[in-house]
C-alpha cells in the first residue's frame, strides 16, 4: 500500500461484514413494468396464464431483475458505510449467478457484504474500486441469486 | 417465441442472434424508475457535464439486463441462464444503435447438465465493446 492510499484502517474492517438482512417481496408489476423498460416482450415475465402453462406458480423475474430490483431501494443500505474521499462514482461491472427460478410472489431476503477494495491510477485520476457481494434467499431459506458488483470512486 | 434451441444445435464458435437497442433518453428515464437507480448522470444533462461525462449516458446495469435478455432469448423456455456478468469500459449515449453479440467458447457436460460457455459483449456504433462479459447457460438435450 502506498502512503498515499486513500484506504484508511477503518474502510478496511469492514470488509467481510455482512448487513442486516433486507427482505422484500417478488410482485407482478415491478417484473412486468421492468420487462417493458428494457423492452424485452418475452411472455413469461408478462402473462400469467402463460408462466403457469409452463408449470411456474406466477410469472417469472427475468435474469438480472432480482439483484437490480434491489438495489438500491432493498438491498443498497450497506452501502453506506464506506465513505469515499471521492464524490463521483461510476459502476465498473456487474456479476450474477441465478440458482433457482425466482416468481412473482416469492419473498426475498438479501445480505449485502463489502467483500473488496482496492485503489488504481486511471485515466479519471486516483480511483477506489468497492466490491460488494449479495445473496438472495427465498422464502423456504434457498440461495437462489448471487450478485456482485464493482463500483468505481473517483 | 424462437423455436428452442438444442445443446448439439451449437459448437464453439456459434454465434449468439443479435439483440440490437437504439436507447432514448426516454428509455433511460423508465429504467431508472423500474430499476430505483436514480443517479442523475442517466437524466440531468447539466449534472452529466459537471461529472465531466459527455451527457447523460445509459446505465450499466441496464446495459448487463439487455445482456440478459440477449442470453434469454437464446437459449429459450428450456434453457437456464446460470450465471453472466460483464464489466463496463466504455460508456455508451443514448441515440446510438447498440447490438448484444455473444458466441459460444466451450461446450461440456457436468453431471446431468449440459453446459455451454460464451463470451458475450455490447458494441456500439463504431463497433466498440464498450461491455465486455461471459456467461454459462443449461441447453436442453436430445440425448
Amino acid at each position: 500500500m502506498t502512503q498515499d492510499s486513500v484506504i484508511t484502517e477503518e474502510m478496511k474492517s469492514e470488509v467481510g461484514v455482512e448487513s442486516e438482512p433486507s427482505v422484500y417481496e417478488i410482485e407482478k408489476e415491478p417484473i412486468r413494468r421492468w420487462a417493458e423498460a428494457i423492452g424485452d416482450t418475452n411472455p413469461l415475465y408478462h402473462d400469467e396464464e402463460y408462466a403457469k402453462k409452463k408449470g411456474y406458480r406466477s410469472i417469472i423475474a427475468p435474469p438480472a431483475f432480482v439483484a437490480q430490483y434491489a438495489y438500491p431501494t432493498k438491498a443498497g443500505q450497506a452501502r453506506g458505510r464506506i465513505r469515499s474521499p471521492f464524490t463521483r462514482m461510476l459502476n465498473g461491472g456487474n456479476e450474477y449467478e441465478f440458482l433457482k427460478p425466482v416468481q412473482a410472489g416469492d419473498t426475498l431476503t438479501a445480505t449485502t457484504k463489502l467483500a473488496e477494495l482496492f485503489e488504481r491510477e486511471g485515466r479519471l485520476g486516483k480511483m477506489l474500486f468497492i466490491i460488494y457481494e449479495t445473496t438472495f434467499k427465498n422464502q423456504n431459506g434457498e440461495v437462489v441469486a448471487k450478485s456482485r458488483n464493482t463500483g468505481i470512486s473517483y | 417465441m424462437a423455436k428452442q434451441l438444442f445443446w448439439e444445435d451449437i459448437e464453439e464458435g456459434t454465434e449468439i442472434t443479435t439483440l440490437e437497442k437504439q436507447p432514448t433518453t426516454q428509455q433511460l428515464v423508465r429504467w431508472a424508475g423500474a430499476s430505483g437507480d436514480f443517479y442523475q448522470i442517466h437524466y440531468d444533462k447539466d449534472f452529466a457535464l459537471g461529472n465531466a461525462l459527455p451527457g447523460v449516458i445509459v446505465h450499466g446495469a441496464l446495459k448487463s439486463a439487455w445482456l440478459g435478455q440477449l442470453l434469454g432469448d437464446w437459449v429459450g423456455e428450456d434453457g437456464v441462464v446460470k450465471k453472466y456478468g460483464c464489466s463496463y469500459r466504455g460508456m455508451d449515449v443514448p441515440g446510438d444503435t447498440l447490438a448484444c453479440k455473444g458466441k459460444v467458447t466451450k461446450k461440456y457436460v457436468e453431471g446431468d447438465e449440459h453446459l455451454v460457455e460464451c463470451e458475450i459483449w455490447l458494441e456500439n456504433s463504431k463497433g466498440e465493446k464498450t461491455t465486455p462479459g461471459t456467461a454459462v447457460v443449461v441447453l436442453p438435450s436430445k440425448g
